[in-house]
């Protein structure tokens, strides 16, 4: 059963190295032609881990060692590009549950966000570290404390920072926002009173 | 102390500040096309909920649509599917649909301006990350994903945090040869590819103030290859000009008082800004991308840079496009030999992108090993074209001449690089499998530099190309 809340978060990680990582580099363009974003987890990184003849290139999604992986690791901006969701859709149906890395695009961000799914910065120095620990033991588990802001890992600890609305919204479970919006209605109606274009600028 | 646009927009769209201190923001126009859009309507469906405004919502067909037949069905089941699932869902929910059988239908971000939808003072926001491109009507525009659209539907409303304002400020004149698309990639070249993140970029200055309306959408739509989710220029009287008389812009008594508003928005002079940055307009040369990211970007004139020469955080990048592309440090990016040509995309698809791509192409032959499209980004784009005559002088010189849609800007319909093409390409993404090939490589410039690249076969510079044509 899905958990609720984004309070704290355990498992071994897979970690995907490069800066500016694209969305078509995380799930290719033709991967969208779908009304349904089931089954995109196993696109996830496709052409990054197969040739054209469908044979698989040394990547870390097809390393058996960090199969079942619930944090990925990864350097900057990762997540540039396009604004669609089929990337982080298709990085969370793989079965990963948090993103730590040196940066991530915005849009990206907010997709996670959207789908619960923490986004988590952290420096470069330590990325480096997380990264080689991983492949050291990919059975290292790993611990992420959203109420702590921390990771931890081994005997490490990091503290990170991360917006405040955001992480409470993870950490109250809160990060589906179509309910708190729609809580709000009365106020939407009335302020669609006062925007002049809306009004025939009458009251512009 | 006055505000500029951004804040004044922000401000007036705010519901709400929500417990978690995002912004409920009112979305004064919502556009969808049937890529992002799908997942939403059936979360919809699935919660039992309505579309809170449809009437302010607009949607269009473009990413997956066929630019050489578009009789249905599509030959792709795939692609059908969708096409008949953006269809039965405006249907539903009661939204107007550009679809193919309208004379209105295109690119997403061609189709809002030239109807008169996106208009100064606006919030704008579509599933698409080049949204950024309304931003050159003085809007805060930006790109959303799939749950985020539901939102929208269910609510008219999103729930976003205030990001900061830079302002770039671009003075003096362009040199012959340089265009919007040029000054794009320049900034992108300088700040980086997440040097916006966290923005809005204010566009100003006089370089900018000189430029049309299309080319300040060419400019704003690659905002977000820059990092910047929004992009905008101040509205004036050429925003007024391009927008008086379309389908959707108010009329008469409406257009007059609606002009007050759309001047009160605009930035006030003694407005604060997060950061300035300046640019001389003088030092703006034709440019072109050589590797993986928008940002890999060079003056046509000069060469690669050499690995050593980048700061340390670009050197992986630059080094996984060195093998990718197949170029090497220090090589000239002139005389690099490409096998497809392509004019197209919300970046550089309208009709002034045709008829700057057509002056150049007028008696010229595109080379023989050279597959050429050119593809308007809309069908009034394409209607307009062919009432000039443009279609003829691309076809003269050897050009394919197509329909509407997103083409050969990203791999989801049948206009794809094969193998490890060489595309040079008007479009907005050089990214790794971008134009369907996984190995394809694209070059990213501005339409006349693409049209001499597929006269010459090999990448050129416009500013002797020019002069080798009309000195003979
Ligand atoms: S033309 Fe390209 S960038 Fe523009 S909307 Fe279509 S696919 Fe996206």
């Amino acid at each position: 059963m899905e958990e609720l809340t984004r309070k704290q978060i355990k498992g071994s990680g897979i970690a995907v190295r490069g800066n500016e990582i694209d969305t078509d580099r995380i799930i290719p363009a033709r991967f969208l032609k779908c009304v349904a974003f089931d089954g995109l987890g196993e696109s996830v990184f496709y052409d990054e881990r197969y040739d054209a003849a469908g044979a698989q290139k040394p990547h870390p999604f097809n390393d058996s060692r960090f199969a079942g992986a619930t944090f990925l690791v990864v350097n900057k901006n990762f997540g540039c590009g396009s604004s669609r969701e089929h990337a982080p859709q298709a990085i969370m149906r793989w079965g990963i549950r948090a993103i730590v890395g040196e940066s991530f695009a915005e849009i990206f961000a907010g997709n996670c966000q959207m789908l619960g799914v923490p986004a988590v910065c952290l420096g470069a120095v330590e990325i480096k570290d997380l990264m080689q620990a991983i492949e050291k033991d990919p059975q290292l588990e790993i611990e992420l404390d959203m109420e702590a802001r921390a990771v931890r890992y081994g005997d490490r600890e990091v503290v990170f920072e991360l917006d405040e609305g955001v992480r409470t919204s993870l950490v109250e479970g809160k990060w589906d926002s179509t309910a708190l919006l729609m809580a709000n209605e009365g106020a939407v109606r009335e302020k669609a009173q006062s925007i002049p274009y809306l009004n025939a600028f009458q009251n512009a | 102390m006055g505000l500029n646009l951004f804040n004044k927009l922000w401000d007036l769209h705010t519901v709400k500040t929500l417990e978690s201190g995002q912004d409920q923001l009112f979305v004064g126009l919502h556009l969808i096309h049937e890529v992002t859009s799908p997942q939403a309507f059936q979360m919809i469906r699935e919660r039992g909920l309505k579309v809170a405004f449809p009437e302010r919502t607009f949607a269009t067909a473009d990413h997956i649509v066929p630019t050489e037949s578009q009789a249905r069905p599509f030959q792709d089941p795939l692609a059908e599917e969708m096409m008949v699932a953006i269809e039965k869902n405006t249907q539903e929910f009661g939204i107007q649909f550009f679809g193919l059988d309208s004379r209105d239908q295109g690119i997403v971000h061609v189709v809002g301006p030239e109807q008169g939808l996106t208009q100064p003072g606006m919030t704008i926001a579509c599933g698409d990350s080049h949204t950024s491109t309304h931003g050159a009507f003085g809007t805060i525009a930006f790109g959303i994903g799939t749950s985020q659209v539901r939102d929208v539907l269910a609510t008219q409303t999103i729930a976003l945090s205030r990001p900061k304002v830079r302002r770039i400020e671009i003075d003096g004149a362009l040199q012959p040869g340089v265009t919007a698309k040029d000054i794009a990639l320049h900034i992108i070249a300088e700040l980086g590819v997440k040097g916006g993140i966290g923005h809005a970029y204010e566009y100003a200055g006089s370089a900018i103030e000189a430029l049309s309306m299309e080319e300040r959408m060419t400019l704003c739509n690659m905002s977000i290859e820059g990092g910047a989710r929004v992009g905008y220029v101040n509205p004036d009287q050429k925003t007024f000009d391009y927008l008086e008389g379309r389908p959707y812009t108010p009329k008469g008594e409406a257009f007059d008082r609606a002009l007050r508003y759309w001047q009160s928005i605009a930035s006030d002079v003694d407005a604060p800004y997060d950061d300035v940055v300046r640019i001389e307009a003088e030092i703006i040369e034709p440019m072109v991308t050589w590797g993986i990211n928008p940002g890999q970007a060079i003056g046509v004139g000069r060469a690669l840079p050499s690995l050593d020469s980048l700061m340390e955080e670009d050197r992986e990048s630059a080094q996984l496009a060195f093998e990718y592309m197949g170029l090497g440090e220090r090589q000239p990016i002139k005389g690099v030999r490409i096998d497809v040509a392509f004019v197209g995309s919300c970046t550089n698809g309208r009709i002034s992108d045709l008829r700057a791509a057509a002056a150049v192409a007028k008696g010229h032959r595109v080379a023989s090993h050279v597959r050429a499209l050119i593809v308007p980004g809309s069908k009034r784009v394409r209607d307009q074209a062919v009432e000039e005559g443009l279609d003829q002088i691309f076809r003269e010189a050897g050009f394919e001449w197509r329909d509407a849609g997103c083409s050969m800007c990203l791999a989801m319909n049948p206009d794809q690089l094969v193998g490890r093409e060489v595309c040079a390409s008007s479009s907005n993404r050089n990214f790794i499998g971008r134009q369907g090939s996984p190995t394809g490589r694209t070059l990213l410039m501005s339409p006349p530099m693409v049209v001499a690249a597929a006269i010459a076969g090999e990448v050129s510079d416009i500013r002797e190309f020019q002069t080798a044509g009309t000195g003979a």
